[in-house]
């Protein structure tokens, strides 16, 4: 060992402030969105971000296990919401809200559960019966397929629901606040950005720990090495794909609480986003999708903030160009050297 | 560098004349903290077959894939007929911003100026300006001109050259895990072969000239003549993912003649192949030689190829040279032999 | 060896498996013909076809029940339509089908076309270029615009490309919906002139000269094709959607030839924007959303990725399912009371089933509806494997 300290004295430095560079952008750029946009925005910024993050999640694995970008992915989480929306009114009639804390928090976790359960069996079913007949097919065609699949859920919840925007019961009141000191936090914000910051850690806990884990990144790294070690490849993309379209229906429920509406077509454009976050992060990198996910929060929010909403869509898709074009590996991935 | 030097083309006859064809000087590849080759020298004279032989992962296609233009090299040059090829990039990164330079400019001048405040035709005007120099540079960028190249080369900014400019200075390669155009049929695999060699261009496709025409017709026919070359007669409408194994390998050779390359590459040409099969396959890289005057680099992995046909041999080991010579030379360094065979017990 | 066989002799051309001339193989014997003589002779055939169908289809609306459901013009109005948007799928066709660059944003040229005839020819801007040199200004247009949006995409592999592409189709609507100063934002721009001939008018109560103009620029769009596709430019394109690594290696500069798919696909999709724009006399940014990508990617994909014929009959085809058989149905419901059909807005459908008809297309018949007769063998190569066998009865005359 101390051969290797006298021989990289210099590298560590090097290798130290490579590996953060990262980082510490989105940091700086954080500050800086905090400074433009004021306390409020900036919270409001994290938010939308850790709704990003969770949906930019299952693109990414997804990527990074079979190749596929997954454009039914966005359509899965707008289902979500929706099958949220579904079961939290069943269950509360017409009615109104005048829950105690404790049904409050059963339901709440009611609603996560059940829709992050029926939106894992939707992507495990979506990839069996879409998606797998086409794995050694030539690339154009599971592209397609996802597509059409895309279509089918957003045209489906249309037919049922309408095109226009459909309520959802806020479960918790937006109006709540939390109050540290002087400083005061939506209550709503804590739970979406504990929520969804408490996924991304189990999902890492998960990724790096265990052995299903371990299985995952093995077939993502080398599929047929993990085959010949025993690896069952079929089941390892099914979980895949489930606990990427359970994250996306999390992201779903929160949606609905954090904004009170939802549309069918909310997936198209958040999906955008979420796949260009996920880009942004370092395809293939879990990591990477969450800082990818709040970072594109930040930029919608600012556009936003300064009345430019709108060019704010084309702004994350700069984003993304610019990222594919410069710096295709991400933020968090690694420079490619090979031109094939 | 000799970077302008022309160099006229040899004739078959004149091939057998000393004369270097490529020369490869300590090219090194890493990738991240492997290195798949290390300083690597060649020197291919021209009309000559030689070989290049080692271990698996001795960086034997890496090698030739900084040759072909696949990979850039870390470090060393390749230079080709007397020019130079291939080099480490340096500062590529520039040129994309030099295409938006042009255009932002403009827009920024505008902004300065006050354009936005001169209402539409101001703000019509800059843009339209802006996007008409935006693809000027990029139809520039495209088209490479001699004296975009000079203006890159004085920036700075060195690229190395891609596979397509290998092939259009005269390097032909196939490919060790078979890369034919499975949907296309053996005639259309060899025209593509061709591609640089004929000359019509969009307009002419357009309007259907006869200049296409006869362009066409000759090249269907001397497509022909290479296929008949390779043993593959009559087989023009297959398709190429149709074809047994060994014919395969011969249609990419075809097309990698298509054309009419000064040096061809040949990555491990009979891999996969039976004795018969190996057999015809050497007499026809040695008749290449003789009609054509192609000079071939070869990565083989079977001695009796190697050590029939070829002029001389370069051993790697490791990503480094170990041993380059005649045949007979590399048959007896110990070297060479430790490598294959591992260190004889002690 | 005798097992196999048993399993697949092939059967000679001309002859049924019994070994004689029954009617089917002679069919398949006229279609070998016809096929031979229509590659040989392109562009005749192009315009002896096209002139059949454009013939033939006022014809036959003239019979019942077709004729039942809308009188001639406006039959043929809707043929006129179906125009565009085979015009559409032909220009898709070069850069999905040819070349392999899943292009998801292919209504932005269609939306540059449309707007470009839009400020050249209406009150809005005072203007008044004629149609006729504005189609080919209009393609001209789009075709740059092809470059400068394809040029981002060069070495993103073809997940990535459909991304960027599916952007860029939304992002071009979008800046023509926001800039209201240049474009009337949502309200589009309207009184955009027809095309003008001396001695024949151009209105919306006569609908033969827009038929016949359709006909006229899909003929020459289509000759133009396949002169593209059988020359050099198309082996490029096709080495490019096989193995560009491979096309690179053997000369072909894979910058251009993408480049130029993306501008020559463009243009088609120009030409049909300034058709349109001057028909309906209205442009509007709700016109060229991401459904109009999707439906043009659906036509090429259903009616046989790479064969022109096909994506033309195709896109003909779902255009009139869309504007007419749904619509017949829903109207057939209404007078019919049946249960749960009558409640159904089968129009609303149209997407979802678009969206299965895609799925299922590619997992049973990925080839298209119309498949060149290359393509359903590379696609369905692993299901006979014995093509590497030969013959080994010899039985096949060559």
């Amino acid at each position: 060992m101390a051969t290797t300290a006298v021989t990289t004295a210099r590298a560590p430095f090097e290798r130290v402030s490579r590996r953060s560079t990262p980082y510490v952008f989105v940091v700086g750029l954080a500050l800086a969105v905090f400074a433009l946009i004021g306390p409020a925005q900036f919270i409001n910024a994290l938010t939308i971000g850790a709704i990003y993050a969770l949906v930019a999640l299952g693109y990414t694995m997804v990527y990074g296990i079979i190749e596929l970008i997954n454009f039914a992915h966005g359509d899965v989480f707008m289902v979500g919401a929706f099958v949220s929306m579904f079961t939290l009114t069943t269950i509360l009639g017409d009615g109104s809200f005048s829950l105690g804390v404790g049904p409050t928090v059963a339901l709440i976790i009611v609603a996560f559960a059940g829709t992050m359960a029926v939106m894992g069996v939707l992507g495990v079913l979506i990839e069996r019966f879409a998606y797998r007949p086409l794995r050694n097919a030539p690339r154009l065609a599971p592209l397609i397929t996802a597509i059409g699949v895309s279509f089918i859920l957003q045209n489906a919840v249309q037919i049922v629901y309408g095109p226009s925007p459909i309520n959802t019961p806020q479960l918790i009141p937006p109006t709540a606040r939390i109050e540290i000191g002087s400083i005061s936090i939506g209550l709503i914000n804590v739970f979406v950005i504990g929520s969804s910051v408490g996924l991304m850690v189990a999902l890492r806990l998960f990724v790096n720990r265990t052995r299903l884990g371990r299985a995952m990144r093995a077939t993502a790294q080398d599929r047929e090495a993990a085959q010949l070690m025993g690896v069952d490849i079929n089941r390892t993309i099914a979980l895949t794909f489930f606990i990427g379209s359970a994250l996306a229906g999390a992201a779903g429920v929160v949606q609905g609480f954090y904004f009170g509406n939802i549309q069918f077509n909310l997936g198209f454009q958040a999906g955008l986003k979420a796949f260009t976050a996920a880009v942004l992060g370092g395809i293939g990198n879990i990591t990477g999708a969450a800082l990818g996910g709040f970072v594109i929060g930040f930029v919608e929010v600012t556009a936003a903030a300064f009345g430019l909403f709108v060019w704010g869509q084309a702004l994350v898709f700069a984003v993304l160009i610019i990222t594919l074009i410069f710096r295709p590996s991400g933020l968090l991935g690694q420079q490619l050297g090979e031109r094939a | 560098m000799t970077a302008e030097m022309t160099v006229v083309e040899p004739t078959p006859a004149e091939a057998a004349a000393t004369g270097i064809l490529l020369r490869a000087n300590r090219v090194t590849r890493r990738f991240g903290g492997l290195v798949a080759v290390r300083d690597v020298d060649l020197v291919i004279p021209q009309g000559s077959i030689i070989s290049i032989i080692g271990p698996n992962g001795a960086g034997k296609t890496t090698f030739f894939n900084v040759i072909a233009g696949i990979t850039d090299p870390t470090a060393g040059t390749v230079e080709f007929r007397g020019r130079a090829l291939i080099s480490r990039p340096r500062r590529t990164w520039l040129e994309p911003i030099g295409w938006f330079l042009p255009a932002l400019t403009v827009l920024a001048l505008a902004l300065v100026v006050g354009a936005p405040s001169a209402g539409q035709v101001g703000i019509g005007l800059t843009g339209l300006i802006a996007i008409g120099l935006l693809v000027t540079t990029l139809v520039i960028a495209i088209v490479r001109p001699p004296w975009y190249q000079r203006l890159l080369a004085g920036a700075g900014i060195i690229r190395s050259a891609r596979p397509n400019d290998v092939v259009m200075a005269g390097i032909g390669r196939t490919f060790q895990n078979i890369r034919l155009f499975q949907n296309m049929t053996v005639l259309e695999n060899v025209l593509v072969g061709m591609h640089l060699q004929l000359r019509s261009n969009l307009v002419d496709h357009l309007v259907s000239s006869r200049r296409q025409a006869t362009e066409e017709k000759d090249a269907v026919k001397r497509a022909r003549d290479l296929l008949a070359l390779v043993g593959l007669k009559g087989r023009d409408d297959e398709l190429a993912r149709n074809l047994p194994y060994g014919d395969q390998r011969r249609l990419e050779l075809a097309r990698a003649l298509g054309n009419t390359p000064a040096l061809l590459l040949l990555d491990e040409p009979t891999a996969g192949m039976n004795p018969r099969e190996t057999a015809d396959m050497t007499a026809l890289i040695a008749r290449l030689r003789r009609d054509l005057g192609v000079s071939v680099l070869l990565i083989e992995h079977d001695m009796r190829v190697v050590m029939g046909i070829s002029d001389r041999i370069t051993v790697l080991d490791g990503g480094e040279r170990i041993a380059e010579g005649t045949p007979e030379e590399v048959r007896r360094n110990p070297r060479v032999i430790e490598a294959y065979l591992g260190k004889p017990p002690e | 060896m005798s097992e196999i066989r048993e399993i697949e002799r092939p059967v000679p051309a001309g002859r049924n498996a019994a070994g004689g001339r029954d009617l089917r193989s002679r069919i398949g014997e006229i279609r070998e013909r016809a096929h031979a003589f229509s590659s040989r002779h392109r562009s005749t055939s192009v315009v002896i076809g096209l002139s059949l169908v454009a013939a033939i289809l006022p014809l036959i609306v003239l019979l019942p029940p077709l004729s039942g459901f809308s009188s001639q013009p406006v039959w043929v109005n809707g043929f006129t339509i179906a125009g565009i948007y085979v015009l559409l799928a032909l220009g898709l066709n070069i850069v999905v089908g040819l070349s392999g660059l899943l292009d998801l944003g292919y209504a932005a040229f269609f939306a540059i076309g449309s707007y470009s005839f839009a400020f050249a020819a209406s009150p809005f801007t005072g203007v008044d270029v004629p149609f006729w040199p504005m189609l080919l200004i209009g393609a001209v247009l789009a075709a740059v615009f092809g470059i400068l949006l394809g040029a981002p995409t060069l070495r993103l592999r073809g997940d990535y490309l459909a991304i960027v592409t599916l952007g860029f189709g939304e992002i071009v609507p979008i800046v023509f919906l926001n800039s209201s100063t240049y474009t009337e934002g949502p309200n589009g721009i309207g009184g955009i002139s027809p095309p003008s001939l001396p001695s024949i008018a151009f209105t919306s109560a006569d609908p033969w000269p827009w038929y016949i103009t359709m006909i006229v620029l899909i003929a020459v769009s289509m000759i133009f094709i396949y002169r593209l596709q059988d020359s050099r430019l198309g082996r490029a394109w096709m080495a490019i959607r096989e193995d560009e690594l491979a096309a690179a290696s053997n000369g072909v500069n894979t910058v251009t030839t993408k480049l130029l798919a993306f501008a020559l696909g463009a243009s088609t999709a120009g030409l049909a924007g300034v058709f349109s724009a001057s028909k309906l006399t209205l442009v509007s940014p709700n016109l060229f959303r991401f459904d109009v990508s999707f439906t043009v990617l659906a036509m090429v994909v259903l009616g046989g990725m790479g064969n022109i014929w096909g994506v033309a009959v195709g896109a003909f085809v779902i255009f009139m399912i869309q504007n007419v058989v749904l619509k017949q149905l829903n109207i057939l419901f209404d007078n019919i009371y049946v249960p749960i059909l009558s409640d159904i807005d089968f129009l609303q459908y149209q997407f979802l089933l678009y969206g299965i008809a895609l799925v299922a297309m590619m997992l049973l018949r990925p080839e298209g509806l119309f498949p060149n007769r290359r393509r359903r063998r590379e696609l369905h190569a692993d299901e006979s494997t014995l093509g590497e066998l030969g013959d080994p009865m010899g039985a096949t005359p060559q």
